[in-house]
């Protein structure tokens, strides 16, 4: 039963990503089909880090959930180096630094392995910070002081606590529904799934219906009309595969496909911000010729930690 | 503007690439050496670029901001493997042959060129010792600044490149800029934050006919800050 489902996303995947595989490079053979060649390239290029971030993915279910959740602390990692680094720190922040990168991230992600969901609910929101105000006024320097703090407790919640859900998924206890123990990966996929849904159909509907930008000042493609169109085929999407992850009836897949379109827009706009503020367009600028790790997650960072409490509330899962 | 060719007396002529410096190491000093470049690089997130230039076996003189302990360690890390063997950096006596690990780094893996800063003599000059321990062969990594910026400014250059260049017209002068170092490593820590740094090299610029000693040196400090974008 459960290979049936397992198989059938798989394949439902690979056709999807193969046919618009030949789509984009029928597109890019053709230029004289009237499309900007621009955004064809552009496409074919997140297809290309699609068929990446799918292929790593099914090694990592492949090799178990230790790995999984290895790989997204590998992921949560650099991310929250890109952060880092574009946000000024002074040298009064340092010690502070090393330690949320080398003890409070790993340890963070080990309390995530071992399926500790009391401790790792607050020991970044909570302890962490704590800790990072108390070392940032031990250093000494009291310039800006809640500016900076608050800079480091961002790049936390947002590039590890919230992605930590993600692989936190694997834990949930409802492997004893229909479906057995590989649920939790068909959920963590559909998540994902999901996610770059909503980031694509944003980005066509804008094209196709956008009128009203929302924050024109933070970003020039986001609209209203995106945000709707994408939310609601997310939705739909969501409900046409509900049978991926059996702890959803139709609807409630619906409501968190819902609910992670809108998520994954204030996560993109959020990053915009930041962005903007500090005169940059990828995170990545300082690795030459790809995009950042930041830019490609910043959806699945706000969506993920709210698809995990949907799953909770609506499936009447126990807290672990 | 006058074309370096023009100015240059000829080459003199390459011995074989084999490196003086690599052949008296022994292996455990060449895999310190490698594993130390690697994780440098793995810890400063560097990516390098050549803007206008190609990494080259021929004789160098990499120049470059100071910020941090890293720097000469990275920039001998971003090199091919066939340039890194015949590069040297430049490193502070008083600082690097105190203690056993720091002086076994300086002299046995990094073969660093030991300058003395506190007791310059009129006819043992810096200089003279730097040419003359390079040859015609070897290629030199140099923080014309002299210590570590404080700040993360990049501060006024010292002389020896300009008497670098007006000695041996024919050694490449190349501009290095480094990005974002002085925060994974400031001045007075020991522990590194693994933020992401960006090591530029830009094109070769030489000492122009009768150009000044300050005229030169700003022109030198010009070219390593216009890497900086």
């Amino acid at each position: 039963m459960n290979d049936i489902r397992t198989i059938a996303l798989i394949a439902s995947v690979l056709t999807l990503l193969t046919a618009a595989t030949a789509v984009g490079q029928f597109l890019k053979r053709h230029p004289d089909r009237g499309l900007d060649p621009a955004a064809v390239n552009t496409f074919n290029l997140r297809l290309r880090g699609w068929w990446i971030m799918c292929t790593v993915l099914a090694a990592a279910f492949w090799l178990g959930t230790t790995a999984t959740v290895v790989l997204f602390f590998l992921v949560s990692f650099w991310a929250l180096r890109e952060f880092i680094t574009l946000t000024p720190t002074r040298k009064g922040d340092h010690r502070a630094l090393f330690w949320v990168f080398f003890l409070f991230t790993p340890l963070h992600y080990c309390l995530v392995g071992m399926n500790r969901y009391d401790i790792f609910s607050v020991f970044l929101p909570v302890y962490a910070t704590l800790f990072v105000l108390a070392r940032v006024a031990v250093a000494g320097d009291y310039k800006r002081f809640l500016e900076r703090t608050a800079k480091i407790q961002a790049g936390l919640v947002v590039c590890v606590y919230c992605l930590s859900f993600a692989p936190a998924l694997l834990q949930l206890p409802i492997g004893n529904q229909a479906g057995g123990g590989s649920n939790n990966f068909r959920l963590l996929f559909l998540l994902i799934l999901l996610v770059q849904f909503a980031d694509c159909m944003q980005y066509v509907w804008s094209r196709m219906l956008g009128r009203r930008l929302v924050a024109p000042e933070v970003s020039s493609n986001r609209t209203w009309e995106g945000l709707l169109g994408s939310a609601t085929s997310t939705a739909l999407l969501a409900a046409v595969l509900w049978w991926a992850a059996p702890p959803f009836e139709p609807w409630q897949a619906a409501l968190a496909g819902f609910v992670v379109a809108i998520m994954g827009f204030a996560g993109g706009m959020t990053m915009s911000a930041i962005k903007r503020d500090r005169g940059v367009k990828d995170y990545g600028t300082l690795v030459v010729g790809h995009g950042g790790v930041l830019d490609r997650i910043d959806s699945i960072c706000f969506a993920a930690p709210v698809f995990y409490h949907i799953t909770l509330l609506l499936t009447g899962a126990v807290t672990p | 503007m006058l074309s370096p060719a023009d100015t240059l007396p000829p080459l003199p002529p390459r011995l074989p690439a084999a490196g003086i410096a690599a052949q008296g190491r022994s292996a455990l000093c060449r895999i310190a050496g490698l594993s130390l470049a690697a994780l440098a690089r793995l810890l400063s997130g560097a990516s390098v670029r050549w803007i206008a230039s190609q990494p080259d076996t021929c004789q160098r003189v990499y120049f470059a901001n100071h910020t941090s302990h890293l720097d000469a360690l990275l920039i001998w890390a971003s090199l091919p493997q066939e340039v890194r063997e015949l590069t040297r950096p430049v490193a502070a006596k008083d600082y690097w042959s105190r203690g056993i690990v720091r002086r076994w780094l300086a002299e046995e893996v990094f073969d660093a060129l030991l300058i003395d800063r506190t007791d310059i003599k009129v006819h043992q000059s810096p200089v003279d010792l730097m040419l003359r321990e390079v040859g015609t062969t070897q290629s030199l990594i140099v923080f014309p600044e002299g210590s570590r910026s404080v700040t993360g400014e990049v501060g006024e250059f010292k002389s020896g490149l300009y008497y670098l260049a007006k000695k041996r017209p024919d050694i490449e002068l190349l501009p290095v800029h480094i990005d974002n170092l002085n925060r994974v490593l400031p001045r007075g820590e020991f522990l590194p934050v693994p933020l992401l740094s960006c090591i530029s090299f830009g094109p070769p610029l030489w000492l122009e006919q009768g150009e000044s000693k300050l005229d030169f040196l700003a022109r030198a400090r010009r070219a390593v800050l216009a890497l900086k974008e």
